[in-house]
């Protein structure tokens, strides 16, 4: 089967950029989005073949539209022959393919993938194929899982979005906010899956970073007033930008005060800083924003020794206390302990360590012996990591423990 | 989140199995069937195997660039893997509700063993 990343870069991006439009289009015309979504797929994957041979069309939009409309009336006409005198002719129609501009469904479609019916693995699959235009064959390398799996996952999805009775409109405005939690957590999902893929993989996977990284400019361009849609896409800009100095040649991690802050990406440094500064001094805060703000801090500094982390205490504080998890305790403790000592932090550790959230928690251990290893504790040090490694559910965390555990 | 889900066979399960009649082996066989088939309509399974008898298991070691196999069975061997799921699901709750699907778990044991991911802690 063709994929789209088999292409010129240049037509690849374009029909990704297509695709949600294309989509909209289809599915305000004939409405049902299983159909139209699978018909989309497959105009894209015909014009990734002739394209690149027999040149990219005069309107790209309207080729799409004209394509995949008629494959959906196939597939339409393929399986409805039972109900044939029930549909309308003006159903079969095609839609018009200069539609008007001004429309722009994204931001529907979006919404549509992530809707509370589905699990976070379907909306996550759902929304790579049906908003970021990817092939299932592409999702499922990406996940180093079989096309069946994928393959599987979308068409369930689409299954139940159907009985569920889902509609493609902007969701009235009390779900509206709660769906748009479920987006930026699944663009996060997106962009962490890329982010944490090792070294040696990542030539044979999509650029989910990448990948997450438009679709989420994509949804702040669209809803430029929303903070948290900002700040998700400042959060990750500065986080990619550490990404080159982030782990060595064969995929062994080096941790932020070890890195050579020369290589990270100084422009994503700038975009996300200038960003985040914008959006703190003009929207409600939110968590993607503080976490933003704390990845500015670190990116701003120019060595380890420089960070101001009095300022990052305050953030995690902060970040506690509007939106709490296990994750966040344990940073405002590292970052406590970089303020007031680690023996602060130890105390505090301490203190957390038996909470249901925490208690267990392989990077509780992990935690404690960077700690014990600051306090100068070096036996106890080395006995934490080795207990963090053998806890730990992260390969390239398990070998870095490993290798402070033998420091 | 990939787990592997471990179905072992033990003297105790295997007492178990044998004194099945052939209406409940073939209940049991078709639990299984059913099981995967569900687990690959909801799109998590990645693969499902039984394995053969371990008196045809072959161990394999590599000494000073010779290879030497040892054959089946092995008499310190009490419990040994019967078969295993690869599966890709939301979450530890999730593989637990899988793995208390499986047939073998009303037996004995089944085993949910997580996947190392490539997750970094930015210290």
């Amino acid at each position: 089967m063709n994929s789209l990343e088999h292409i010129l870069p240049a037509v690849e991006d374009l029909l990704r950029e297509l695709a949600p439009q294309v989509l909209g289009v289809l599915v305000r015309h004939y409405g049902d989005f299983a159909a139209c979504e699978d018909a989309v797929q497959e105009a894209l994957l015909a014009a990734a073949v002739q394209w690149p041979s027999d040149g990219e069309p005069a309107n790209p939009k309207g080729w799409l539209i004209t394509v995949a409309s008629r494959r959906r009336t196939e597939l339409w006409r393929s399986d409805s022959a039972r109900r044939r005198r029930e549909e309308i002719a003006a159903a079969l129609a095609a839609p018009d393919p200069e539609p008007a501009s001004g429309v722009d469904d994204t931001l529907t479609l979006l919404m549509l993938c992530c809707h509370p019916s589905l699990t976070r693995p379907s909306q996550v699959a759902l929304t790579l194929r049906a908003v970021g235009g990817l092939s299932t064959a592409e999702i499922a390398r990406a996940f180093l899982v079989p096309e069946a799996t994928i393959g599987q996952r979308i068409s369930r999805a689409k299954q139940r979005i159907k009985s569920a009775g889902a509609e493609f409109t902007m969701p009235p405005a009390p779900e509206r906010s709660e769906r748009m939690v479920a987006v930026f957590e699944v663009l996060y999902l997106i962009f962490n899956e890329g982010y944490t893929a090792s070294s040696g993989s990542s030539l044979v996977r999509v650029e989910l970073t990448a990948e997450a990284i438009r679709l989420t400019r994509q949804l702040h361009d669209r809803l430029p007033d929303d903070g948290e849609a900002a700040g998700l896409l400042a959060l990750m800009l500065l986080a990619d930008a550490r990404r080159p100095a982030r782990t060595r040649p064969d995929g062994t991690l080096v941790p932020l005060a070890e890195q050579d802050r020369g290589q990270w990406n100084a422009e994503a440094i700038a975009e996300g800083v200038a960003l985040i500064t914008e959006t703190l001094a003009s929207a409600p805060i939110g968590p993607y924003q503080l976490q933003a703000a704390i990845a500015a801090v670190h990116d701003e500094a120019p060595s380890p020794q420089d960070t101001d982390w009095l300022q990052i205490l305050g953030l995690y504080e902060l970040l506690d206390s509007i939106a709490p998890g296990p994750m966040v305790t344990l940073n405002r403790i590292v970052a406590s302990a970089m303020v007031h000592g680690p023996q602060a932090g130890l105390q505090q550790l301490a203190d957390v360590a038996g909470e249901p959230a925490l208690a267990g928690h392989h990077r509780v251990d992990a935690v404690r012996a960077h700690l014990l290893d600051l306090a100068g504790e070096h036996e106890q040090a080395r006995e934490a990591f080795r207990l963090a490694a053998r806890r730990t559910l992260s390969l390239p965390e398990q070998r870095y423990l490993e290798s402070r555990a033998a420091r | 989140m990939k787990y592997l889900i471990l179905i072992y066979s033990n003297p105790k399960s295997r007492a178990r199995w044998e004194g099945l009649t052939d209406a409940q082996r073939m209940e049991f066989g078709l639990a299984h069937m059913a099981g995967s088939a569900a687990l690959a309509e909801s799109g998590e399974l990645i693969v499902s195997e039984g394995l053969v008898d371990q008196a045809l298991a072959k161990r394999v070691a590599v000494r000073d660039g010779q290879i030497t196999t040892t054959d089946g069975p092995f008499a310190e061997v009490k419990e040994y893997l019967a078969g295993f799921q690869l599966v890709d699901c939301e979450g530890i709750e999730r593989a637990i509700e899988i793995a208390a699907q499986v047939p073998d778990a009303a037996f004995g044991e089944v085993e949910v063993r997580p996947v190392f991911d490539m997750s970094i802690l930015d210290l």
